[in-house]
């Protein structure tokens, strides 16, 4: 069992020939004490960061005045994320997940110098926030914002602190535990064959469908944008050039090689611009989104067959770059900037179910459309991947697991933000499908007018000059979020820098990031998923396992692009408009992961025998199955067509019998039937993921009853290995761990290095 | 004069500090990591890989392990 009493290491066991080490952890009765100790200071301090969120969610959820300002975001946001990390999270680390500082974490037992390698904490934070954080939390709260900000914003801050944080920090400490085992590798050894296999193959769909949304998300922001399409077409031969300098000119300059990189993206920007001016440049760049969605899919291909050095890895330096950039520019543009924002607190869609942004009601369909930022499924995959098996030391785990999703959240707060700041009625051209609008500015105008939204009231004018103000072409029925919140960005950055000339170049500069962001995680995706497959195909037929066989590799990359291919094309074609109905999917999915995350956690907790604070994941578990199962089941069985797949597949099935040659916003009898196929797609796909997550929900459930009886369960961590190292464990470390540290800093480099020493080493059991 | 050059120090530490930090998060700074590895607990027989092999080890792994990054 993991709660094996064990004596403090420091001399080492045994009798080799050893320096006596100092502690190797702090004394928990003095970490209770120091905890516990409260100072008149500390007590101000929190008594002052408590007046100040609470006034903060006054002033945005009570008081409501003509405006409010941004900085009312960032102060609740913050001043609730500090107060949850310091209690919430600290209970959830004394009394369920009980880490043990003096047991070697796998990057001390298992080390070797390459992935099994204790990192920094403050430097592990930023690597896994890098893994976690991509376009999702960026997209998610501007399609919300429909429903306008309180429930958003409510949703992103109490989600994050009581499920999605939560989740992040058992999958890492429980993976941790396991040598840094997968999420499918827990899921089969704690809840046995079915519950496993279910697990597995529900990873892998829902894989497919996240890829494929966001493949959608990045053509749709480049659709008929020559701009877009020159600058991030540009970040392939940037990224293969930094590829071929880290491999054959410079090895290992990462940084040098980086800001080279961040340099030519700036240019590629820039230039971007200037080519679209051209006439050559405009023909040659504007695509339409089907062509573009097929240059995804074939780019898709290659990319995951090449070499990773070559295109993957190069990309993913850029991509890190400028994710940790952006968000700390963001931040600080919107403390500096402080937009006021008109956007009602609670709009008209928010009691209603036929948005145009995204349709149903808000329960449960905000929950799902915010994904990324308040609960991930997606994360457990990161969090039971490199991050458990480069953690110092096991007390570590609160800061990186659960603090790491706490600046997520952040991210989607601020991008919340942006995307309110800009004018209603731009916002509702832009997010509705062309479908309504007819993609024309004059059938945006009536269309938005016509919503009856109070305070709403665009003219041509408005629309093209933003369009104009951007570079583009057109704003209108842009869907996706990702050129909202460019919109959104450029209009606070160019009130910070460079005035309303820059505004182009800070849209286009939002849309590079987030394709460069949403591009990463495709190739990634698609290579993930390969392996997966080869992997299960492998138990079959032994030869796909081997993946060094280039036929096997082709066959099973060209099978997964063809999965989230397809998918991608339909939404392109879509006649409903595409991101308005393909997007509850991707939420649904995602939270749907989650579910079986907290599920494997769930079953996990209970072999350890915590059942006294189970709650701490039955909550967010059972709020989670409530949202997703209730989603699904409106999606599937609603008889409303704006809501139920197969209600609107019926209808269009019925008026194609009927002989009519157009219905609804289908023009013709070919995008009737597209209609008719794509619900068929989205509604099936609806059905396998509810049934696997429930499937994997039910067997964690009952092995959860199964240890209650047994009592003493089979828990199936590594064995205990003692630490001979020693590591703060948060952010700053307290007066007993800077005691320790110094005494620690007095050894030589070798002796404090974390790692398997040979020869020694006393295994616990 | 004094206090100016001390806080130039300051300054020049804590960029020093953030840019360490930032080559962390990136991975830059890998084949200074497993150098330091090496000499703790490595084969004491074994000279250490070159940062060249080291590089071509890291990608070879990065092949073979592909890691998700999140949406």
């Amino acid at each position: 069992m993991s709660t094996t009493v064990n004596p403090p290491s420091s001399g080492g066991s045994g009798s080799e020939p050893d320096m006596e080490l100092p502690p190797v952890a702090v004394d928990p009765e003095v970490l209770e004490e120091e905890h516990r100790r409260w100072t008149p200071a500390k007590i101000a301090l929190w008594v002052a960061i408590a007046l100040l969120g609470g006034v903060a969610w006054v002033m945005l959820a009570i008081v409501r005045g003509e405006t409010v300002n941004a900085i009312w975001f960032v102060m609740a946001a913050v001043c609730s994320y500090l107060i949850a990390y310091r209690f919430y999270s600290k209970f959830i680390e004394n009394k369920l997940v009980k880490p043990d500082d003096t047991r070697a974490t796998p990057a001390e037992y298992k080390a070797n110098g390459r992935d099994y390698l204790a990192t920094d904490r403050r430097v592990l934070y930023g690597h896994h926030f890098a893994a976690i954080a991509g376009a999702g939390p960026l997209v998610g709260p501007v399609l919300a914002a429909q429903m306008g900000y309180l429930p958003g914003t409510i949703w992103i801050i109490v989600g994050v602190i009581l499920a999605g944080a939560v989740q992040d920090y058992l999958v890492l400490f429980f993976s941790m535990r396991r040598g840094g085992r997968s999420l499918g590798q827990m899921a089969r050894d704690e809840l046995g064959p079915i519950g496993g296999w279910a697990a597995i193959i529900a990873t892998l769909t829902i894989m497919i469908i996240i890829v494929a949304i966001l493949a959608l998300v990045v053509v749709n922001a480049l659709g008929e944008s020559p701009w877009g399409v020159f600058s991030v077409g540009m970040t392939i031969p940037i990224a293969i050039f930094m590829g071929l300098y880290l491999r054959y000119i410079r090895p290992g300059k990462v940084m040098e090689i980086s800001v080279i990189g961040f340099a030519l993206l700036m240019l590629a920007i820039v230039a971007g611009g200037w080519v679209a001016e051209t006439s050559w440049g405009a023909e040659l760049f504007t695509l339409d989104r089907t062509t573009l969605a097929w240059f995804v899919i074939l780019y898709g291909f290659i990319a995951a067959v090449l070499p990773v050095w070559l295109l993957l890895s190069p990309r993913d330096y850029l991509s890190t770059f400028m994710k940790v950039g952006v968000i700390v520019l963001l931040a600080l543009a919107i403390v500096v900037v402080r937009p006021e924002i008109t956007v009602p607190a609670v709009s008209e869609f928010a009691g209603r179910s036929d948005g145009p942004v995204f349709s149903g009601s808000l329960f449960p369909f905000l929950f799902v459309t915010i994904a990324c930022g308040a609960l991930s499924g997606f994360h457990a995959l990161i969090a039971s991947g490199t991050t458990p098996k480069m953690v110092e030391k096991e007390r570590q785990t609160r800061m990186i697991g659960y603090g790491g999703m706490l600046m997520e959240s952040f991210v989607a707060i601020m991008a919340l933000v942006a995307a309110i700041s800009i004018d209603r009625g731009i916002y509702f051209a832009m997010n509705s499908s062309a479908a309504v609008t007819g993609g024309t500015v004059e059938g945006a105008v009536a269309w938005v007018n016509s919503l009856g939204l109070t305070g709403v009231h665009v003219t041509p004018e408005l629309l093209q000059g933003t369009a104009d103000a951007v570079g583009e072409e057109t704003v209108v029925s842009r869907t996706g979020g990702a050129p909202t919140l460019a919109v959104g960005l450029a209009h606070i950055m160019q009130q910070w820098f460079g005035g309303a000339s820059m505004m182009s170049f800070w849209y286009h500069f939002a849309i590079m990031f987030e394709a460069l962001f949403i591009l990463t995680a495709v190739d990634a995706g698609t290579r993930v998923a390969r392996f997966m497959l080869q992997d299960s195909l492998g138990n079959a037929f032994p030869r796909f396992a081997d993946t060094n066989w280039r036929l096997g590799t082709w066959l099973t990359t060209a099978i997964m692009v063809a999965g989230w291919g397809s998918i991608l094309i339909l939404g392109v074609t879509d006649p409903l408009g595409g991101i308005n109905t393909f997007f509850p999917l991707f939420g649904i999915a995602n939270q749907l992961l989650a579910a079986i995350a907290l599920s494997v956690c769930l079953a996990i907790a209970a072999s350890r025998g915590s059942f006294k604070y189970l709650w701490i994941i039955i909550v967010p578990l059972a709020f989670d199955l409530v949202v997703t199962v209730v989603g699904s089941y409106q999606k599937i069985f609603s008889s409303e067509p704006a809501v139920g797949y197969w209600a609107n597949h019926f209808t269009f099935r019925d008026a194609l019998a009927a002989g009519e040659t157009s219905h609804g916003t289908a023009q013709s009898v070919e995008a009737m039937e597209a209609v008719v196929r794509n619900t068929a797609v989205q509604g099936t796909l609806s059905i396998v993921f509810v049934v696997l997550a429930l499937v994997v929900a039910v067997t964690a459930i009952l092995r959860t009853i199964q240890c209650f009886r047994q009592r003493t369960p089979e828990v199936h961590e590594d064995p205990f290995v003692d630490s001979r190292f020693f590591a703060p464990a948060g952010f700053l470390p307290t007066a007993a761990e800077k005691d320790l540290e110094k005494q620690w800093a007095k050894l030589p480099l070798e002796v404090r290095t974390p790692g398997a020493a040979q020869g020694h080493h006393g295994h616990g059991h | 004069m004094t206090t100016l050059r001390a806080a130039a120090a300051a300054v020049g530490r804590n960029l020093g500090g953030a840019r360490r930090w930032f080559s962390g998060v990136m991975g830059a700074d890998k084949y200074e990591r497993y150098l330091e590895y090496h000499a703790a607990h490595g084969d004491p027989g074994e000279t250490p890989m070159t940062e060249r092999e080291f590089w071509r080890d890291w990608q070879d792994y990065q092949q073979n392990n592909p890691q998700g990054r999140c949406c």
